[in-house]
């Protein structure tokens, strides 16, 4: 039987060899009766034609090996790869998986290889800033397989914003900050030659290496020598490989030296005085830091006398509070005013605060509707209101709803099974409602009833902040 | 680039050499905007490696070295007569977007010693990763060394703009912190470990940008007593405990003006190589702590032989292995095994019976392998318990020594 002579350009040609694949499979020509050649210039060899024929079934694993291996430099290797497929179409579908088989095994190693190169020129291209005005880059690069058009993506993803060239003896890739074109094969001495930058990179370089540790074995096995001509840092090798020896040898024998400078005590002393000491000064660390979640106006910080008996700690700051910069002044901050008022419990009398800080919200029109901080953004805010308790050292602690309960606690806890005394840390606490839960319940027996219920809690607070918590004597029996 | 920055350049990455990580894996996969900078591959990218073998992924530097704490086996120790230098937030900024530009780095790794406050040092800290990410849409990675003693809130913050976050435990016992690092405390650091790990956690589930690739460690091995159990312990613990993404092993080095409580000789070298592949183990080869231990002499690792070679002719009773039947744990204790040799051979011989020449076309470990493992043409036999089988697997050692 005679051979049949498939010809395919220079380079990964995918698209030549995948249509010849379709034909010899369609011809039922096993790989011992095709050879593949690369020539520029077909036809004057008598090779086949290679009409269209329908697609091949292969398995994903298999194409996807194929596109990487197309790239390598081997010639033989869409001989190789034919032999695959057409093993894999007689009879051995899962043959990728026999690793241990001679030719998965090369096949493996050559793609193995061109993926290497690739990473290798991901990360070994170095660019170089062009003369002129504009900002525009260009990098000279010899990779070892035909990997330019598989790697081009990388460095439009990674330096949209950037015009830049890169030069190899196989093509080149031009992106300008629109659209990624291939060109012909490019030269050296079209890339710049030399870049303010490298100067410092290369002091980088040389510093960063540490010569007690020198190991150039394992720096070759990881940058081989072919990428190092065109890589401006590795002109430093031989000279840190040579003196490597000697730094280490002094840095030994040298004899410890005396300090030259004094202890700077005050300093030492000094460093660790570096908490906020006032809610002011906590206020404004929590204002520079802004809001975790973007959209609130401001930060709402706590209210009141700095050492109230009783702090209120609430969810986060509603519509009205971040318009306002104040804590509780929307519709449940004056339900809440309204029900301390009746319990006894004076507004101005007591620190009121929210565990998150800013306003969450979802826009929908004009509205911006409340929406809950989740467990770690409540906790985001937590060193906070740990540092706010700090300062104010209330004798007790109001959670109000589930959300202070996670911010005072650190835990989620249903306020159903929690409601009454608790302990937060070191304080006393309290945990109830919040107050905008009354204000959402559907019929007014079932809201009247626990405005009841909230009231009885604001009245049992009040007591207790009057007591002496440290005897343990309240004036109500406890439970 | 101008000179005096150049200098500085030089002295602050001096400094920071001593930190082993470099690695820009774990991130999300992110691209540029088109008016931003930068993107994350998941595994990262070396971009040079140096002749000491090391890679240079990202840009590695201190913010300053002048530093008010006093560690004994640190370079930038007060004490130390090295030459100091401090770069402005900008400064740091403007080398990594430029570097960066002419893809010499995957990022920023910034770390710092400690200058007026650690409250102070972690906020300038800060503010240089939410310049990059603000005013240049810097996609880039970010690794922020974490001072434990700043309060927990810039803990909080630094996860916002970090890709990782580390804080180096540095040595594995509350004894010696106290010996050689004054200033440092080991609950305050674990506490620290702790909130990262928490938050990294929330946040992973919530999918919001806080640490997304984790948190790491170091420890320092040969400047003080603890024994390579004690250390692997203290590893197995922080796995566990704060789910870090690696504990690095940095073999103790000599630095330029040593302090005088730790004399200096050449790291050990080969100590650290066996240690990061006693880590391996316990995280992908499912051993536990007490069996690598118990293969160890008084607590220290066989320097002349990996830890899995160690352990197996330790417990020959349970080899040999028969690659085409026993399961995988068992195949995974094999010496010369890889994890994903192993995973080769697992699909393999399902279509296959695998001889000696198959096994060796998926792994490279072949010699240390064939004592201890059955293929259909192959059988150790009596090898296996030979009393010369350690002597005879033992590798030469390869580019260790100082001075090779």
């Amino acid at each position: 039987m005679t051979l049949h002579r498939i010809t395919l350009k220079t380079g990964a040609d995918l698209h030549t060899f995948r249509k010849a694949v379709r034909w010899l499979i369609a011809e039922e020509l096993a790989p011992q009766h095709v050879v593949f050649a690369i020539d520029d210039e077909p036809g004057l060899l008598g090779d086949e034609t290679v009409t269209n024929a329908p697609p091949v079934a292969i398995p994903k694993g298999v194409s996807r090996l194929i596109e990487q291996v197309v790239c390598h430099g081997d010639p033989e290797r869409y001989a190789l790869l034919y032999s695959l497929v057409w093993r894999v179409l007689n009879g051995e579908r899962d043959l990728l998986e026999v690793a241990s088989d001679p030719l998965v095994h090369r096949i493996d190693l050559m793609a193995r290889s061109v993926r290497r190169d690739l990473h290798k020129m991901h990360a070994f291209v170095r660019f170089r800033r062009m003369q002129g005005e504009l900002e525009r880059f260009a990098a000279w690069f010899e990779p070892e397989h035909f990997i330019l058009e598989a790697a081009a993506p990388f460095f439009v993803d990674r330096f949209r914003s950037m015009d830049w060239t890169i030069l190899t003896p196989i093509g080149s890739a031009r992106w300008d900050r629109h659209e990624l074109a291939f060109g012909p094969p490019g030269r050296r001495e079209d890339a710049p030659e030399e870049d303010s930058f490298e100067e410092g990179w290369r002091g980088y370089y040389e510093s960063v290496f540490n010569p007690a540790r020198v190991n150039p074995t394992a720096m070759r096995a990881e940058m081989p020598k072919k990428y190092w001509r065109n890589m401006p840092e590795t002109a430093a090798i031989p000279g840190l490989i040579q003196t490597a020896a000697q730094r280490v040898e002094r840095m030994i024998e040298q004899e410890a030296t005396m300090p030259t400078k004094r202890t700077p005590e005050r300093a030492i002393e000094a460093m660790w005085d570096q908490e906020p000491k006032t809610l002011e000064e906590l206020n404004a660390i929590i204002a520079k830091a802004g809001p975790l979640v973007p959209g609130a106006t401001q930060a709402v910080f706590g209210e009141g006398p700095h050492h109230a008996e009783i702090v209120f700690v609430g969810e986060q700051p509603g519509d009205q509070e971040d318009l306002q910069g104040r804590p509780f002044v929307g519709p449940a901050g004056k339900l809440l005013t309204k029900a301390m008022r009746e319990a006894g419990i004076e507004r101005e009398q007591a620190y009121l605060t929210n565990a998150v800080k800013h306003f969450k919200f979802e826009q929908r029109g004009h509205r911006r509707i409340h929406s809950k901080p989740t467990t770690g953004e409540v906790k985001h805010y937590r060193p906070w209101l740990m540092k706010e308790l700090e300062l104010v050292r209330p004798k007790l602690v109001v959670a109000l709803g589930a959300t202070a309960v996670l911010a005072l606690s650190g835990k989620a806890t249903p306020i159903t099974r929690s409601r009454g005394r608790a302990t937060f840390g070191p304080y006393q606490g309290y945990i109830t409602v919040h107050p905008s839960y009354l204000l959402r319940l559907p019929d007014e027996a079932t809201k009247r009833e626990a405005y009841e219920a909230f009231l009885n809690d604001l009245r049992r607070i009040h007591d207790l902040a009057q007591a002496d918590l440290e005897t343990g004597e309240l004036p109500l029996a406890a439970e | 680039m101008d000179e005096k920055l150049s200098k500085k350049l030089r002295i602050l990455a001096d400094a920071a050499k001593y930190d082993a990580s470099c690695s820009s894996s774990g991130a999300p996969k992110r691209k540029s905007d088109p008016d931003g900078l930068g993107s994350t591959v998941g595994t990262g990218i070396c971009h040079a490696y140096t002749p000491d073998g090391r890679c240079v992924s990202l840009l590695k530097i201190l913010l300053t070295n002048y530093c008010l704490f006093d560690c004994a086996y640190c370079v930038n120790r007060r004490s130390s007569n090295v030459k100091r230098a401090k770069f402005s937030v900008d400064e740091v900024v403007t080398l990594t977007v430029e570097f960066y530009k002419r893809n010499y780095i995957e990022g920023l790794f910034l770390s710092s010693g400690i200058i007026r406050s650690p409250d102070y040092t972690m906020e300038q800290m800060i503010l240089v990763a939410k310049k990059l990410r603000g005013d240049h849409g810097f996609r880039g990675y970010i690794h922020l060394k974490t001072i434990p003693e700043a309060s927990p809130w810039l803990i909080e913050e630094a996860g916002l703009w970090a890709d990782r976050l580390s804080i180096n435990l540095e040595l594995p016992t509350e004894k010696s912190l106290e010996q050689l690092a004054p200033e440092k405390d080991g609950a305050s650091i674990e506490t620290a470990m702790a909130q990262m790990f928490e938050r990294i956690e929330e946040a992973r589930e919530e999918r919001r940008h806080f640490s997304p690739a984790g948190q790491t460690t170091q420890m320092i091995v040969g400047a003080d007593e603890t024994t390579d159990a004690d250390v692997l312990r203290k590893s197995a613990k922080l796995y566990g405990h704060y789910d870090m993404k690696r504990v690095y092993y940095s073999a103790f080095s000599p630095i330029p003006d040593s302090s005088a409580i730790l004399p200096l000789k050449s790291p050990p070298l080969m100590r650290e190589n066996r240690l990061y592949q006693a880590d391996w183990l316990l995280r992908y080869y499912g051993f536990d702590v007490d069996e690598i231990a118990s293969s160890a002499e008084q607590g220290m690792l066989d320097l002349d032989i990996d830890p899995k070679l160690a352990w197996a002719l330790k417990n020959r009773h349970r080899f040999p292995v028969d690659v085409n039947r026993a399961d995988r744990e068992m195949l995974l204790r094999v010496p010369g095994l890889g994890a994903r040799a192993v995973d080769k051979i697992v699909v393999a011989r399902k279509h296959t019976t695998l001889r000696l020449e198959d096994v060796a076309r998926l792994t490279s470990g072949l010699k240390r392998a064939k004592p201890f493992l059955i293929t259909a043409d192959h059988h150790p036999k009596a090898r296996l318990d030979k009393l010369d089988l350690r002597e005879r697997l033992i590798e030469k050692p390869e580019q260790l020594s100082l001075f090779a």
